[in-house]
């Protein structure tokens, strides 16, 4: 019974099945960000200071970061370690990047008077975009773990399911972004 | 065990250059709809096509999703229904969509 | 094929079984085998069961009669919101992951779930969870802190918020549920890849089981319906930790959120706790009526129906808030809709009886009795979903009454109708009959007495989640009535733990299937071997023992041989090696991680990066574990 009944490997599923139950997660973050949106009492308020431009720059970033994963995935598929480890170096680095970004953003933010506690969009927003930052964390800790195995050849062809399991977790999580970009930034 | 089980060649590199290009035309157009202040009275169903055409991209190319089995596709997409559902049961409740 | 020489086909002994539960202690705390975890969950679930009843029993006490003052108020809050929490997390949930992890490898011809190792971390989280709770509980006991929660298993805000519950309590609340969650989360992955990946060859969707069909839906309903719990908690947490405003009307918040967050959690949670009992009597009312389920497709559709729609109702536990008249009504007509598949399984189950061969064995007995009791509480129910008649019923005890006749006359008698029926199974030994019927009569006296008084003084005004109440309300005889049922829960548990008991020490074998069942559970010894099956099943149709006209080369993998062990029987011997998952302690390892961050939790960063530290070690440790062979 080395086949499974639908032909897609347990991991893959249980990949697929993981991200199905994310998008609960981040729906319920969602929605209380956008309920809670306008009803601030008191400020620092969303216009005066979310980023629009710098967080564009981190945005690119990270869907660049996406496109690296695949290129990575394709490279192990082909059996290229040496092409594998750059890509795998490169979607880390621009993840690593984005977190830089988000980082640099929390710190003005505070700075600005708009500590975690200070009103309702400090609560929903530091929520929402840490948790979807920890999530980013996480995958780059998955990346560079592959990127030791690499290193250490033992990320061959044979491994390929497992850079593409990592991979559905680094685009589902670029994908959230894309969500939180436009609800959050764009849609103010 | 081959993770292609449709047989299908993955996508070449090219296509996934094209469609990382068109995701970043899309969020330069999705920026600059929010500068110009004439499209404003649309911006919102703007965007959310925009933002659904980028999310569609990622999930369909990038997580293969188009080219694999569609028991995948059901268990992505049932979760993704429930959880919009949700979100907008939730607005209307508390408001958000009458004025 | 290898066959069986002098010995009797089904000859009990856990010699012969590859020691299916043998060996020490380390073997249990590394154990990935799905029918031992099974056992792990179900001996927890079952004594949690025993201390939440234990709560209970105290609820009764102090209700007894208008006007006591044996227990105080604060401690009175502690017990119904440790009865509750405890019911629902940490003796319902554990009882019907139990019967999933035990029968639905076995039903679908699997050797063990998708990912054992990730089984046995569902448990451990589990268990430390609850264990967490109750440390809080019991330093309250002892006088050393606030630790119990008492706001009720809702913990509804602001009442729960930091202003009004500044003590410790709710934080063992919420973190002991979010750890809790952790595993529910772990284990609904498990199941849903299992039970679409690992179907034995013929073994297509509208030919499994009904049990392991519930245990699908459920496994989607725990998938999404427990993030947004997840997050209500954060939130909660977080208000009460950092200051922030998720649920604090001073900053324009709106603790009404929190009952949203709550309920859009809680009510597919009380589907989840359902449809396992409602599985397991689609599966025994077939057997004990010789008859296969009237109208199999119906009883699967309703089933992903109510799941479906158990998603849309969330509200009917709001009807009071205030939420406005066209939320109200639309949410209400939802609720209405969704007793439609539900009455549809009930005639379905009745249906499969009409013209059966009826034998009332125990599980009989109390999936019958389910069909009874949970009817009760599905009428009480379908009351409530009309918001005006809601608007008397919400908060007295009708509710009460409702609840814990769905719950126990449906949740509880579907397990032990399970247990009675898997026990053979699970253990090689048959229970008493006898011992069975007296559990099975005492149990619905019991349940009866106890609750069916509550839609007398709920309707009278009785009010939920108070102390007591004054003289003269006419509360008191219906109040008495229902403690004296209370008291006989406690009678109807001996014949049990003597049937067990009696069973342990001299049961008569089972053989692998006692009660002529038609699914594949039933083709493997009791109990079956450590690998589950010595060759492959192959199905080709729904029900398949009772179907025993085998088309050559649709019997087992192997061929039928003249003379040969029926189709209807495992082979005693593999003909092929099997390789199963070998053991781990990673799953224990990164349980204990968790366990110490959700301490640490309670105020000390340190112990908080020491336990994730810990977990990120046991992750690793796992992850670069040899990889398992699939022993498929």
């Amino acid at each position: 019974m080395d086949a499974s009944a639908t032909g897609i490997p347990n991991r893959k599923l249980g990949m697929w099945t993981f991200i199905g139950s994310e998008c609960m997660l981040f729906g319920t973050l969602i929605a209380t960000y956008l309920i809670y949106r306008g009803r601030n009492l008191v400020g620092p308020y969303p216009d005066e200071l979310l980023n629009i431009p710098f967080i564009t720059v981190t945005t690119f970033v990270l869907l660049m970061s996406s496109l690296m994963m695949v290129l990575a995935l394709s490279a192990v598929e082909r059996g290229d370690r040496a092409k594998s480890m750059v890509f795998l170096s490169l979607t880390a680095l621009f993840g690593l990047i984005f977190l830089g970004g988000q980082f640099f953003e929390f710190s003005h933010f505070v700075r600005e008077g708009l500590p975690l506690s200070r009103n309702l969009f400090s609560s929903t927003f530091f929520v929402l975009t840490g948790t979807h930052g920890g999530h980013v964390a996480v995958g780059v800790v998955w990346l560079g773990t592959l990127l030791v195995r690499a290193a250490g050849g033992k990320l061959d062809r044979s491994h390929a399911e497992t850079v593409e399991i990592a991979g559905l977790y680094w685009h589902f999580v670029d994908v959230v972004w894309i969500v939180l970009f436009t609800l959050i930034y764009l849609l103010q | 065990m081959s993770t292609h089980e449709t047989g299908e060649p993955h996508a070449s590199t090219r296509l996934y250059v094209v469609i990382a290009l068109i995701l970043a035309v899309l969020t330069a157009m999705e920026v600059m709809v929010f500068y110009v202040e004439a499209l404003h009275p649309v911006i919102v169903p703007v965007l959310l096509v925009m933002m659904t055409a980028k999310f569609s991209l990622v999930v369909m190319f990038f997580m293969h999703l188009k080219f694999d089995s569609r028991v995948l596709t059901g268990v992505f997409t049932w979760g993704l229904f429930i959880a919009v559902s949700i979100i907008l049961a939730l607005m209307a409740i508390f408001g958000k969509f009458t004025s | 094929m290898a066959t069986a020489e002098a010995r009797v086909p089904g000859t009990p002994g856990l010699e012969h079984t590859g020691g299916t539960y043998s060996g020490g202690v380390w073997s249990w705390l590394t154990t990935v085998d799905h029918k031992r975890i099974a056992i792990m969950y179900f001996v927890t679930g079952f004594v949690f069961l025993l201390v939440a009843g234990l709560e209970a029993q105290a609820i009764r006490v102090q209700l007894a009669h208008s006007d006591l003052r044996i227990l105080n108020p604060d401690l009175y809050n502690q017990l119904f919101t440790m009865h509750g929490t405890t019911m629902v997390f940490f003796a319902g949930m554990p009882l019907i992951v139990a019967f999933f992890n035990f029968v639905v490898p076995l039903q679908i011809g699997a050797r063990d779930v998708a990912f054992p190792r990730l089984n046995a971390f569902s448990y451990w989280t589990l268990l430390f969870a609850g264990l967490f709770l109750y440390v809080g509980f019991g330093l309250s006991l002892a006088g050393v802190c606030n630790c119990a929660p008492d706001g009720g298993w809702f913990a509804y805000q602001p009442l729960t918020g930091p202003e009004y519950s500044p003590g410790p309590g709710l934080d063992f609340y919420i973190l002991s549920l979010l750890l809790a969650g952790v595993g529910s989360i772990a284990g609904g992955v498990n199941f849903f890849v299992t039970i679409v990946n690992m179907r034995a060859p013929g073994l297509k969707f509208m030919r499994l089981p009904l049990f392991t069909w519930m245990t699908l839906i459920v496994s989607i309903l725990i998938l999404l319906a427990f993030p947004p719990f997840t997050v209500g908690l954060v939130f909660m947490l977080f208000d009460r930790t950092f200051g922030t405003h998720f649920y604090g009307a001073a900053a324009g918040a709106d603790p009404v959120l929190w009952q949203h967050l709550f309920w859009v959690f809680g009510h597919p949670e009380v589907y989840i706790l359902i449809l396992p009992a409602f599985g397991v009597v689609s599966d025994v009312i077939p057997t004990f009526s010789k008859k296969s389920l009237f109208g199999y497709p119906v009883v699967v559709f309703s089933g992903g129906l109510i799941g479906f729609l158990g998603f849309g109702v969330w509200v009917h536990h709001m009807f009071a808030v205030g939420l406005g008249p066209i939320v109200n009504a639309v949410f209400g007509g939802a609720t209405m809709l969704i007793a439609i598949p539900t009455g549809i399984k009930i005639f379905n189950w009745i249906a499969t009886m009409w013209g059966g061969q009826i034998r009332f064995r125990t599980p009989m007995l109390f999936a019958v009795g389910l069909l009874a009791t949970f009817t009760i509480g599905g009428l009480s129910g379908v009351m409530h979903s009309s918001p005006p008649s809601d608007l008397q019923q919400t908060d007295t005890y009708f509710v009460v009454a409702h609840f814990h006749y769905v719950l126990v006359g449906g949740t509880v008698m579907g397990l032990f109708a399970g247990m009675y029926y898997w026990f053979p199974k699970a253990t090689g030994r048959l229970l008493s009959e006898r011992l069975g019927r007296w559990h099975f009569w005492l149990t619905m006296v019991a349940l009866n007495t106890t609750f069916f008084p509550m839609h007398f003084s709920g309707l009278l005004g009785m009010p939920r989640r108070t102390f007591t109440y004054s003289a003269g309300l006419g509360l008191d005889v219906f109040n008495l009535i229902s403690t004296l049922g209370a008291l006989l829960f406690t009678v109807s548990l001996l014949p049990l733990f003597a049937n067990l008991w009696r069973a342990w020490r001299r049961g008569e074998p089972a053989g692998p299937n006692p009660w002529d069942a038609p699914t594949l559970e039933w083709t493997t010894s009791s109990p079956p071997p450590h690998y589950n099956f010595a060759v492959t099943p192959r199905v080709a149709r729904r029900d398949p023992l009772w179907h025993p006209h085998v088309e050559p080369g649709l019997a087992w993998a192997g061929e039928l041989e003249p003379g040969g062990v029926s189709p209807r029987l495992q082979p005693e011997v593999p003909p092929d090696p099997v390789h199963m998952p070998d053991p781990s302690y990673w799953p224990l390892v990164m349980a204990i991680g968790m366990l110490v961050a959700t301490v640490g939790a309670l105020g000390s960063l340190p112990v908080v990066l020491g336990g994730a530290a810990l977990t990120l070690f046991g992750l690793f440790g796992w992850a670069f574990e040899p990889p398992e062979r699939g022993g498929h």
